[in-house]
């Protein structure tokens, strides 16, 4: 299995009685009230230092994503912080770590910048990025970047089928979309990787985008908080969509997103963690469904099925009331979160990788109002007790990694290992 | 109660499914409907009695196919399938009444051709902008503050009928998934801010002009009426106390015999 640290880069100080009277943490926030300009400078410092941290410890991967308006996490463009691992890896002689940006936000960005971006990724790290084409939440592509939500589908479509083409073409050519028009395209640099670097489309469950990922032939990361269990439904539902179009069972078709902390025992772990448990549940993820989804953003399928299911698919309706009853013991017992010993943290999240039929895993290994110093200890236990241990898996199986960049698709030797050698 | 047809009229621009529902007896009259969706409302039952009135369905809400919207880009294709409807239906110069989203609608035809309306009426329209009283953001709201911003009186008996949801689950499903495409479908033309530059055409407007508004409408506030009333020509404000943003439900007594009074002028 190919592992990845994956860093929101949150507001870790916000105060005890925060939310509040906000009716959303995401939008509503007010930064003249909340936000130190100079605290950011050690967030943004300290989430660098924990992803190259996660480098020098083995993971296969380090990601970063894109969110706007809010203290759940504003790497307001991922690429800046791609660009800048890139450089700090390939410095530190880490070359066996891919970039995975999940990504920048297709619709709501020229996708023609997209499309440089990313290659300049590939160029500076030498061929090691992931290509995250995500379509976005509705807060953050409609509220925050004013397109319209009916809108935000087909751009990222169009959007996705252009970065492609800008990559790979061999001619110059005249792009006539609905949401582009470009008199000639011949786009520079171009990516290291051949024809261009993998790519993995996030998503939250919505049917529309499975059949697209097994049309394409693309791979799906499933970002969800509410654990492996609550994503049973979601990823049985992928796979069936996957026989149905004719694709194989290939774990490495799917990844999956869960927010871990490791310590010595079980107990420890959630007297150590539980707090920033619940400033991620009932702070960060303050954040109402007409934010989330507005009028025209879901299609009217979706729509209707989930209004007529009865049950809502994440099993949780909205999370601005809905999470606060919850206590972090709460949310452990449910495995929303994986907290404990490296042994029950190994045991828990080999049996959701293989219930859920994952070949890529990304940890969240930051979450809340971590302090820098706790996170570096979490990364450095998860490194060297849990990590050797996942990375094992799926190695028995005949499957190939086709959805990962090539010159890293052998597990790689950590230095620590090579230290002892 | 009056019989109601829902005429199909193919429409070569946007190659777009037009949905037209028609009833009354009378002169012709042309009713835009709300960013909620069509909604055939005691207002419309007594616009019947005297006319014959034509209700098209915006693009992808009511009868229309829900994905015609994906098809229809701008606010200028909106208002050509409009023009298309009219020659459609052999409407010369008729009068049009448009509420809310539709009042903004009607406000965009008359501009684009000002023969074509020979009285208007709009009810609370959007389409305009002042910063120091901004139309509140209707698409981003919980419903049950979506209700407290329509209605000013939320116990009322017609608020209550208007709010009244049938008692299967299966047609609450397809009424709530109805009400959010038709806010998703509507608000593809006014996101994020419903400014769309009708106030630099409303100069073009000629029918008389009829602007009724209700006192205390917390989605589009009342001082909106004078922005109206400055833009068009021929034009006069009737406010409606003690009411919200959809008077032909708060206060369809009061509103019935003023818009009589203006057609009948």
């Amino acid at each position: 299995m190919k592992v990845t640290m994956f860093h929101f880069m949150p507001y870790r100080d916000l105060p005890d009685d925060f939310p509040g009277k906000l009716p959303s943490a995401w939008v509503d926030t007010p930064w003249w009230e909340y936000g130190d300009a100079n605290k950011v400078t050690d967030y943004y410092n300290w989430s660098i230092d924990e992803l190259m941290l996660a480098a020098k410890v083995g993971f296969d991967a380090i990601g970063t994503n894109e969110h706007h308006q809010n203290p759940y996490g504003f790497m307001c463009n991922p690429n800046l912080f791609g660009a800048t691992l890139a450089k700090l890896t390939r410095d530190q002689g880490l070359d066996q770590v891919a970039l995975l940006q999940l990504g920048a936000t297709i619709s709501s960005s020229p996708p023609i910048r997209l499309a440089e971006e990313y290659a300049v990724i590939d160029c500076l790290s030498g061929g090691r990025l992931i290509a995250g084409l995500p379509t976005g939440l509705g807060n953050d592509v409609s509220v925050s970047n004013g397109i319209t939500p009916m809108e935000h589908r087909e751009r990222w479509r169009e959007g996705v089928d252009f970065i492609l083409k800008a990559w790979t073409a061999k001619e110059f050519f005249a792009w006539n979309g609905k949401y582009t028009q470009l008199p000639k395209v011949n786009l520079w640099p171009r990516p290291v990787q051949d024809p261009h670097p993998p790519v993995v489309i996030p998503g939250a469950a919505s049917s529309s985008t499975w059949d697209y990922c097994h049309e394409r032939n693309f791979p799906y990361a499933y970002l969800s908080y509410f654990g492996g269990k609550s994503a049973y439904n979601v990823l049985d539902r992928f796979w069936d969509r996957a026989a149905a179009k004719g694709r194989d069972a290939n774990p490495y078709r799917a990844s999956f997103l869960q927010i871990v902390g490791v310590a010595e025992t079980d107990r420890k772990a959630e007297e150590i963690f539980g707090k920033h448990v619940e400033y991620f549940y009932h702070k960060l993820l303050h954040l109402p469904l007409y934010y989330i989804n507005p009028p025209g953003n879901a299609d009217y399928k979706s729509l209707l099925n989930i209004l007529s299911s009865g049950t809502n698919l994440l099993q949780i309706g909205d999370f601005t009331t809905d999470l606060k009853p919850l206590k972090a013991k709460d949310m452990i017992e449910k495995e929303f979160v994986v907290i404990g010993s490296p042994a029950t943290v190994r045991e828990k999240l080999e049996a959701m990788a293989k219930r859920l039929n994952i070949g890529h895993l990304m940890v969240a290994l930051q979450f809340g109002s971590m302090p820098h110093e706790l996170t570096k200890r979490n990364i450095e236990l998860f490194g060297r007790e849990v990590l050797p241990h996942l990375q094992k898996l799926w190695e028995d199986q005949p499957w190939e990694n086709h959805w990962w960049p090539k010159k890293l698709r052998k597990r790689p030797v950590r230095q620590r290992e090579m230290a002892t050698a | 109660m009056v019989t109601a047809t829902v005429k199909t009229i193919p429409i070569r621009h946007c190659n777009f499914e037009a949905k037209v529902k028609t009833a009354g007896n009378g002169p012709p009259l042309v009713y835009l409907h709300a960013a909620g969706g069509p909604i055939w409302d005691p207002f419309v039952e007594g616009l019947c009695e005297h006319y014959t009135v034509y209700a098209p369905h915006h693009p992808g809400t009511g009868e229309t196919a829900r994905d015609a919207i994906h098809s229809v880009d701008s606010l200028w294709d909106l208002v050509l399938i409009y023009e298309e409807i009219f020659d459609a239906l052999g409407l010369k110069s008729v009068p049009v009444i448009g509420t809310s989203f539709g009042g903004m609608m009607a406000c965009e035809f008359a501009a684009h051709r000002p023969e074509r309306v020979s009285k208007m009426v709009v009810l609370d329209p959007i389409g305009l902008w002042r910063e120091d009283v901004p139309v509140a953001p209707y698409m981003l709201m919980p419903p049950e503050r979506l209700v407290a911003t329509l209605y000013k009186h939320l116990d009322s008996p017609p608020v209550q009928a208007a709010l009244q949801m049938p008692s299967d689950p299966k047609q609450v499903a397809v009424v709530t998934a109805d009400l959010v495409w038709a806010l998703g479908a509507t608000g593809k033309f006014v996101w994020p801010i419903p400014d769309k530059g009708l106030k630099k055409r409303m100069h073009r407007i000629k029918a008389p002009t009829l602007i009724v508004w209700g006192e205390d409408d917390a989605l589009v506030s009342s001082v909106y009426a004078k922005e109206f009333a400055a833009r068009i020509t021929n034009s006069r404000v009737e406010i409606i106390k003690d009411c919200g943003h959809v008077p032909q439900v708060e206060r369809l007594d009061v509103l019935k015999p003023i818009v009589a009074n203006f057609l009948n002028a």
